[in-house]
């Protein structure tokens, strides 16, 4: 009996996100070659039936636990990091592994401060002599292409002053791209590209405000249906915080590939210093579960542990 | 190399009082202001100001707007001003007075990337807005891509060459002007990105190639189009900025009827950096020094203020 629950504790040791060290230490470093052999028969999720009579770890399963294994490596050494550092690096793997995720370049751009967003750029410098909108301009094409260089050079102005006017007929045109998103891209629009890459973040609210007055629907029903980009634009800019909620319940689901997977750690470490306390908030009324017991139930070890240290502070 | 003489001693208190004096009663005394601000640097101008608040309570650029007027009024008033300051007005009157956006281009490409940034800082200052978000509004099109993305980019200031993308890209820049597609995005991008030691390498590269300087090449058919005349200037400020002042002084003093303003914005802004420079380049394309020129077109005030500025002692 004891071996069934051995098991399962193997089992849950080796799932999830991260790696249940301690469990693995006093279950299987403990166990004797007998052990090791029912753990190998009976993990057929992780080793094969070899043809010349052994079980097999399937070459797949090793490298997504290497995975991991290195999950909580990364999340320290992301940790550690200056943020300026941590977000011109996570830019450049966003252009260069992942060809076609930009959601991580999006995401710095918008929630950074101007002066975050410009500390990045600079590091960027640093680490890979170039400009962050010189490798944008060049990693990534078509209509994102202009959105996405937009956004990571500027340099919002980060008053209170809005215009009410301008605002209210921004959300006339912002309206009518939407309104014509069948026949062009809205992202296309290159009025919609100048709100959305130079106003300032106050003004932006102002123009959700009367977006509904000028167009008799919630910009949020409209923009859902719209393009993809232009949601999580929209969504970074004014509402930071269920944005990131969002990602980080994706993070947490079963069916997380890998590099949705990755956006708890990024999530956790690169706003835990500034608005984890709120993100925190709109997850548990998003979702009706505090995101710290979600991270309880689903992480592992040493990745869990610091996470919820991350999270837990005061 | 910075034109304008600055005495050995100077006491910041003293220039200041003479200053007041030369404000009080009736009419001003112009001779003072300028034998004192015209020969002091920017550092002991900003302490004169923070030394005649400190003793009359008053902002000494508001007075002096009051007092002086004319073009002498204009050229004192940007003389006065923090540099990044300056140059923020400079882009502000550009865009919203006198639609002369090759000021803009002049500020985003003659600046370092740390000079433009502080520029962008003043400019939200003082006008609560940014710079790209008010250059996008009062521009359209090509010109709009052109203007924001050379405001908004922070190059990299790194003395690496790429060789073969520096052949590349002139390629690309050369196909665009044999199809006279001027304004592509990829033109765009590589003007608005590279490093300025990268595209001096790109334009060097093209003129190799075809014989012929990119802003000789870009001369011709179709003539009065906007964007291309920009591209130019944008060319020419990264590439070779001195000659590029010299012929504004040029054009600005030979013209019927002299370009004051032009006149006024060459000599205040590089009165401390490289005027020497501009001065042996204008004597050698013109065999006239540049003094003789300006104070054969100029008179009264002004012509005292800019004559100072250009190196001559009381």
């Amino acid at each position: 009996m004891a071996h069934l629950q051995e098991l399962e504790a193997l089992t849950k040791a080796l799932s999830g996100l991260g790696i249940d060290e301690k469990s693995l230490i006093s279950i299987l470093g403990k166990s004797d070659p007998a052990r090791r052999t029912t753990f190998r028969q009976r993990s057929t999720h992780f080793f094969i039936e070899d043809e010349r009579s052994f079980e097999r770890w399937d070459d797949h399963r090793i490298n997504l636990l290497r995975l991991e294994f290195v999950r909580f490596e990364n999340a320290l050494v992301l940790w550690a990091m200056h943020p300026w550092e941590r977000d011109a690096r996570l830019v450049h793997e966003a252009l260069t592994l992942v060809p076609q995720s930009y959601r991580v370049i999006l995401e710095i751009a918008c929630t950074r401060s101007s002066e975050e967003l410009l500390g990045a750029r600079k590091a960027y410098h640093s680490l890979y002599d170039h400009s962050i909108e010189e490798d944008v301009a060049i990693h990534v094409t078509g209509s994102e292409r202009k959105l996405l260089v937009a956004l990571v050079s500027a340099y919002r102005y980060e008053g209170p002053k809005v215009s009410e006017d301008a605002a209210k007929s921004e959300a006339k045109l912002i309206a009518k791209a939407i309104k014509n998103g069948d026949k062009k891209n809205p992202i296309d629009d290159d009025e919609v590209i100048r709100i959305l890459t130079t106003r300032s973040k106050p003004h932006l609210k102002a123009i959700y405000k009367h977006y509904k007055e000028v167009s008799g629907k919630n910009i949020n029903e409209d923009i859902e249906a719209a393009d993809f980009i232009l949601k999580e634009t929209a969504e970074c800019l004014c509402n930071p915080h269920a944005y990131f909620s969002k990602v980080v319940d994706e993070a947490i689901r079963n069916d997380a590939d890998h590099n949705t997977k990755k956006a708890l750690t990024r999530v956790i470490v690169t706003r835990a210093d500034v608005d984890l306390k709120e993100i925190k908030e709109e997850y548990n009324s998003l979702y009706g579960v505090p995101l710290t017991q979600k991270i309880d139930d689903n992480a592992n070890g040493n990745y869990k542990d610091l996470l919820l240290a991350l999270m837990t502070r005061d | 190399m910075a034109t304008f003489v600055v005495p050995a001693n100077v006491s910041i208190v003293e220039d200041a009082e003479t200053l007041r004096k030369a404000c009080e009663g009736w009419g001003t005394n112009e001779k003072a202001v300028i034998s004192v601000l015209a020969h002091r640097n920017a550092t002991q101008r900003k302490q004169i100001r923070q030394a005649y608040w400190d003793l009359y309570q008053e902002d000494l650029v508001k007075r002096l707007e009051s007092e002086l007027k004319g073009d002498f009024e204009r050229a004192v008033y940007r003389w006065i001003l923090e540099p990044q300051d300056r140059d923020a007005v400079l882009a502000n009157v550009a865009l919203k007075k006198s639609s002369d956006y090759h000021v803009i281009v002049e500020i985003a490409c003659v600046r370092s990337a740390e000079e433009l940034l502080a520029v962008r800082r003043a400019y939200q200052a003082r006008y609560k807005h940014s710079l790209e978000e008010d250059v996008a509004a009062h521009t359209t099109g090509d010109v709009r891509k052109l203007l924001v993305g050379l405001v908004t980019t922070f190059r990299y200031e790194g003395a690496e060459i790429n060789t073969r993308l520096a052949k590349s890209e002139a390629n690309i820049l050369q196909d665009a002007i044999k199809d006279k597609k001027f304004s592509n995005d990829e033109v765009i991008r590589i003007l608005t990105t590279r490093s300025k030691t990268q595209l001096m390498a790109t334009f060097n590269g093209f003129k190799d190639d075809q014989g012929t300087s990119i802003t000789k090449a870009l001369l011709g058919e179709p003539a009065d189009n906007e964007f291309k005349r920009l591209l130019r200037i944008a060319i020419r400020c990264i590439n070779e900025p001195l000659k590029y002042y010299e012929k504004i002084l040029r054009n600005a003093i030979r013209k019927f009827g002299t370009d004051e303003d032009a006149i006024t914005r060459v000599i205040v802004t590089r009165a401390e950096k490289d005027l020497l420079d501009i001065k042996e380049l204008y004597y050698k394309r013109n065999s006239v020094p540049l003094d003789q020129a300006v104070a054969k077109e100029t008179s009264g005030d002004y012509k005292a203020f800019l004559l100072a500025l250009l190196g001559k002692q009381d």
